[in-house]
């Protein structure tokens, strides 16, 4: 089977069949990632642009190192030194990279819905590396993927993600994905963090941590954006840490397989303290790894689409 | 230039005449009857149509000065007489701001050359729209406007708006207000809940509406000078403005086709053409807007016609400038939504689409009478058709109604007595 859309926008619109291909070529690509020599040829004549309107790190590394390992020209436009400085809009600058013969262009934006008006414009498949407050689909499939190599299915799976909820994508991704593939998701924020409606993705808003991880195959917790807390919409990262953050006293009601989570970067001591982040059951490191598994099988799967 | 107009069906606000011959002289209304027959230089036959008072839109931004590739006075009126608006009241969020009596000069002077509906200035509450220093309204006032309002901003300051209603009150300017409070609405571009949260925006909460709503009716009820609000579109707001009608608060209100024809649910796929300030709510907010048009606590149906480029509109959600193009489409999205559902009576309707929205503004428009000018228009209601936004008079097309299939088609629009628009259809003509 290949996949239905040229794009990856989110993965409210991917079919469960489609997730299911993109994990099982995901675990093929983790051999690649995982061996000595990490290079295959299956990208070779295509380029792959990333187009990065927000800072990054790891995204961004992740997504160049999947194109170069698979042979791909890979091209980093980053938004302080190119045009888009000067003012040209999305879809002008979308549409040059379009005709330079770009393949798939990686896009993050702070706006959501930028990669949806991207992708309607541009011949290019486009990959959602990160829209505003609405989704992260690699990052969401890096997860899944992961929980998936540890427990082998997600159905009945019992997920907690805990932390800023209103911000984040990557929550709205989860949030998504785990319940089209039956997994049961429960989550806990600073209620002026709480993003109005979210139960209708799925989600069951649970009133405490301890409520929130009972019983949990899987903690995730997400990044409190200090930079947003001009807005102040809670008091300070302390009140932050002594209530909302995770610790070992109040996590003690998950299963004892657990795994721990964050899509990163962490902030140490507010949303996790550091025995969890450093325990033996966090597998923040194998989320990394396996994002760079996950962006080769996608970038794999939307090439292979025509042929 | 004699006119007579014979066989059509008169709708007044409050009531319906059949097969009526309308006789006009020089621009007015001479004559109407059954059986008149006064000899014309020229006869329209109306048989089998609606004649109804020219509308009056008291909410649009025809953006001259200043943004005339939106929109101009000619292009303006020219999609106002095709919509059947034969006098519209324009905002006055221009560049430059219509502050000073310059400004309303100039629209007025652009008018009398290139308009071919009225067009009524409204001047700013405050200079520049800032919120801060009182406008110069009494100038203004005799330079040509007929209200005041800073719509697009809200007047922020509670004292500031108090002072205005007093100091317009005496010129005799009505005050409308748009209803918003910047802090709620915190930078949002939809309304919030859950279609927001689908989609990673930043939500308006209605409550920024209803706040704002509030502290006006409050106003007005301490200063006991009447404020007329602008584009309701909720449920909580229509709630509160019923209370205050109950209790005598000299209040009036208008809403907004969308406001009944749309939800929230049509910014899906970040359709930016369904972006718009206030923004689009929720099934409840609709049903509440036209349980309040039913009931009169809404006043008024304005267009808020908001022409935008196309490069305006085309960009990512969060950036995309609010409003809709609006004249060409508010009649027959008000016939067909509500008059052919059964909320509103047809008379309901020209009552809210035109006398009533005359009455609020000062102006001896929005009724079909002997010795009133002849602002009319010839209504086709059992035309049905779809909505192609390529078509529009407008400048613009920014209408989210595009492939709408809709009833009632405007076939001529008379201004003092002169055909100012015909449909290709029309043959009465």
């Amino acid at each position: 089977m290949k996949l239905r859309s040229k794009d990856i926008l989110g993965l409210d619109h991917l079919e469960t069949d489609e997730i299911n291909l993109i994990l099982e070529t995901a675990a093929d690509m983790k051999k690649i990632v995982t061996s000595r020599m990490k290079k295959v040829n299956y990208l070779q004549g295509k380029t792959v642009i990333t187009l990065f309107y927000e800072n990054s790190t790891r995204t961004r590394v992740s997504f160049e190192l999947a194109a170069k390992y698979m042979g791909a020209q890979a091209v980093n436009v980053s938004v302080s030194t190119s045009s888009v400085a000067k003012g040209e809009t999305l879809i002008d600058t979308g549409k040059t990279l379009d005709v330079m013969g770009s393949d798939i262009i990686i896009i993050r934006h702070s706006m959501s819905g930028a990669p949806h008006l991207l992708a309607k414009n541009v011949e290019a498949s486009v990959i959602n590396a990160g829209d505003g407050m609405h989704e992260h689909p690699t990052q969401g499939l890096l997860d899944m993927f992961t929980m998936r190599e540890t427990f082998g299915d997600l159905r009945g799976l019992k997920v907690a993600i805990i932390g800023d909820i209103y911000h984040s994508r990557v929550a709205r991704s989860n949030i998504i994905g785990l319940t089209k593939m039956g997994a049961e998701v429960r989550i806990n924020a600073p209620s002026t963090l709480m993003p109005p409606g979210i139960e209708t993705l799925g989600a069951r808003i649970c009133p405490s941590i301890e409520e929130t991880v009972e019983d949990c195959d899987v903690v995730m917790g997400l990044r409190v954006q200090l930079e947003r807390q001009k807005k102040a919409l809670f008091p300070s990262a302390y009140e932050y840490s002594r209530f909302f953050g995770m610790n070992p006293d109040n996590i003690k009601g998950a299963k004892k397989h657990a795994l721990w989570m964050h899509p990163g970067p962490v902030n140490r001591g507010i949303e996790m303290t550091s025995s969890i982040i450093d325990g033996d059951a966090s597998v923040i490191n194998d989320q990394v790894t396996n994002g760079v598994a996950v962006r080769m099988a996608l970038l794999y799967l939307l090439t292979g689409r025509e042929e | 230039m004699r006119l007579l107009i014979t066989h059509g069906t008169i709708v007044h606000a409050d009531r319906i005449e059949k097969d009526m011959n309308i006789y006009i002289e020089n621009g007015k209304v001479v004559m109407m009857g059954q059986n008149i027959e006064p000899e014309a230089d020229q006869v329209i036959d109306a048989k089998g149509l609606y004649i109804l008072p020219g509308l009056v839109d008291a909410h649009c931004h025809l953006r001259d000065p200043g943004f005339e590739y939106k929109e101009d006075i000619a292009s303006g009126t020219r999609s106002a007489a095709k919509g059947g608006f034969t006098s519209v009241a324009c905002m006055p969020n221009t560049n430059p701001v219509v502050d000073n009596v310059s400004v309303v000069n100039y629209i007025i002077e652009k008018a009398q050359k290139e308009a071919v509906v009225n067009v009524y200035p409204i001047g700013a509450i405050t200079k520049g729209q800032e919120g801060h220093e009182l406008a110069e309204m009494g100038s203004m006032k005799h330079a040509g406007i007929i209200a005041v309002s800073d719509d697009g901003k809200p007047v922020m300051s509670g004292a500031v708006m108090k002072k205005a209603l007093i100091y317009a009150h005496q010129f005799g300017l009505p005050v409308i207000s748009h209803c918003e409070d910047l802090d709620l609405a915190d930078g949002g571009c939809m309304n919030e809940g859950v279609t927001s949260t689908i989609m990673g925006l930043r939500g308006i909460p209605s409550i920024a509406e209803d706040v704002m709503v509030s502290r006006e009716l409050l106003l007005a009820k301490y200063t006991g000078i009447p404020i007329h609000l602008a584009h309701v579109s909720t449920k909580t707001s229509v709630e509160l403005i019923r209370q205050a009608k109950e209790r005598g608060v000299k209040v009036t209100a208008e809403t907004c086709p969308h406001y009944f024809t749309l939800t929230e649910k049509a910014c899906l796929g970040y359709n930016t053409l369904a972006k718009m300030n206030p923004p689009l709510r929720t099934d409840d907010d609709v049903k509440a807007i036209k349980e309040g048009l039913r009931d009169g606590t809404l006043d008024i149906i304005a267009t808020d016609h908001a022409p935008h480029h196309n490069d305006e509109k085309n960009v990512e959600f969060e950036k995309a400038l609010n409003g809709i193009v609006g004249f060409e489409t508010a009649l027959a999205l008000t016939y067909t939504t509500l008059v052919d559902k059964g909320i509103l009576s047809l008379s309901q309707m020209v009552e809210k689409l035109s006398t009533k929205p005359a009455q609020i503004l000062g102006l001896d428009k929005g009724t079909v009478a002997c010795g009133k000018d002849a602002d009319l228009i010839l209504v086709d209601f059992d035309n049905e058709y779809t909505i192609d936004v390529s078509g529009f008079a407008s400048k613009s097309k920014n209408s989210p109604y595009d492939g709408y299939k809709v009833k009632g088609r405007v076939m001529a629009t008379l201004v003092s007595g002169k055909a100012v628009y015909t449909h290709t259809a029309f043959k009465g003509l």
